[in-house]
């Protein structure tokens, strides 16, 4: 089984950069997105405050990352569904399909933070709290959205219906993330935000759960 | 629904409104008379989240084996459980009105129990957008079971870690302040009981109008 999920992952990896297309594209987005937060707040260095700093952050992630998760079911041929169908168990392309998007949320939230550090600037104190973050929460956003992509692929105006699906399912994950946000920028220990990295450890590990049990039922069609 | 049922669900109700309006209530801080929104308001959430357990119910059961009667119902106490949500949120606002000053205050709680009924609107957009039957209450049983599941945190858990100005957290007088006066709970639960019957109700005869819809069209 394990070896069936390492095969997927690294066709995941190879598709990926075969398409050097779609990673450019999201690189850019990610960077378009970035720089009109730039130019529209007219940004000199530090003219924001943190909390707004913080919003803008995880607004970027946020629509780059259902951007990018969005792809993983919708837009693929319906033959790469049934070749995958014939190979493997659902919870084995489930399981891969999370891993690679948690792989692949957390590159894009990592580069978005270094580009928010270059072209807006740096208010995080405490650093491990912040990594800590957005590792979490990019194995939250990738075991929720990866579920809700294979739902939408189903469905006739996929894109619109990935939006609308997923922002109320993640607005809980991005709570927790905003309020230890908040602790990591203050500058506060670790320990005053375990309350909330111990919710978002809970909050992962009830969507993955879920999507573990769930996906075989989207899959069968 | 058996007949009983029925009719004590009304008389429940027609005392829960007697009572409610003129029974004598403590004198608490702030709250005064507007505490009898306790009879109204909470009521309301009570039967939603119940109702919505029934549905997540009956998606978990269409799963495990797919006959159209359990998607009826799953959808129907959906339907039933955000029309709940939705008076309890009108039922909230005009308190809100009168205590905080303003019937949308931003309060976490109120702010959750928004975003609850979000997640179960998306759901009926998504059951809207699927033509095929079949795949449309396989998705929708799938979307129910996660939206209720992201709904408990949106609902139960984050409002209860920040500071609210919701009755019942942050020190403010709530269900603790009512454990000292038994009387309220006399009314209170028999109207959770009542509300929650009309609501089943409801929905009995929902799935049987739409069963007769059925009928007429093959």
């Amino acid at each position: 089984m394990n070896r069936i999920i390492v095969q997927l992952l690294k066709k995941e990896f190879i598709l990926e950069l075969r398409r050097k297309s779609v990673i450019a594209g999201l690189g850019l987005y990610l960077f378009s997105l970035i720089f009109i937060c730039y130019l529209t707040f007219n940004l000199k260095q530090n003219s924001i405050s943190p909390a707004t700093w913080s919003a803008l952050f995880w607004l970027t992630i946020l629509f780059s990352v259902v951007n990018s998760v969005a792809k993983s079911f919708i837009g693929e041929k319906k033959g790469v569904f049934i070749y995958l169908y014939t190979i493997a168990s659902p919870q084995q392309i489930i399981l891969s399909k999370i891993l690679y998007n948690t792989l692949l949320c957390w590159l894009i939230s990592l580069t978005g933070y270094l580009l928010f550090s270059i072209f807006i600037f740096n208010p995080v104190q405490d650093q491990l709290t912040f990594f800590m973050v957005l590792l979490l929460v990019s194995i939250g956003f990738s075991t929720s959205l990866s579920l809700i992509s294979g739902i939408a692929a189903k469905a006739n105006n996929s894109n619109v219906l990935m939006a609308v699906l997923s922002f109320p399912v993640v607005i809980s994950i991005l709570l927790m993330a905003v309020r230890a946000t908040k602790n990591a920028l203050d500058g506060l220990e670790l320990s005053s935000s375990s309350d909330e990295l111990l919710n978002l450890v809970a909050i992962n590990c009830i969507s993955g759960a879920l999507g573990y049990i769930l996906f075989p039922y989207i899959w069968r069609s | 629904m058996k007949t009983w049922l029925k009719i004590v669900a009304v008389v429940l109700l027609v005392y829960v409104h007697t009572a409610g309006l003129l029974m004598d209530v403590p004198r608490l801080n702030i709250l005064n008379e507007t505490v009898r929104a306790l009879y109204f308001h909470v009521p309301m959430w009570f039967s939603m989240v119940l109702l919505y357990m029934m549905s997540v119910y009956y998606a978990i059961r269409y799963l495990r084996n797919p006959l159209t009667d359990f998607d009826t119902y799953s959808v129907t106490y959906a339907h039933v459980g955000t029309a709940f949500g939705v008076l309890g949120m009108i039922t909230g606002m005009l308190w809100a009105n009168y205590t905080w000053g303003s019937p949308w205050h931003g309060d976490p709680k109120q702010n959750g129990a928004a975003i609850a009924l979000l997640v179960y609107l998306a759901y009926f957009v998504l059951r809207g957008s699927l033509e095929n039957e079949e795949q449309r209450a396989r998705l929708g049983a799938v979307y129910n079971i996660f939206a209720f599941a992201a709904m408990i945190p949106l609902i139960f858990i984050i409002p209860r870690l920040t500071s609210s100005m919701h009755p019942g957290s942050g020190g403010n007088p709530g269900f603790n302040a009512y454990d000292l006066d038994s009387r309220m709970r006399l009314v209170f639960y028999p109207a959770v009981i009542a509300w929650f019957l009309i609501g089943l109700w409801i929905v009995n005869i929902r799935v049987r109008i739409k069963k007769m819809e059925e009928k007429s069209i093959q």
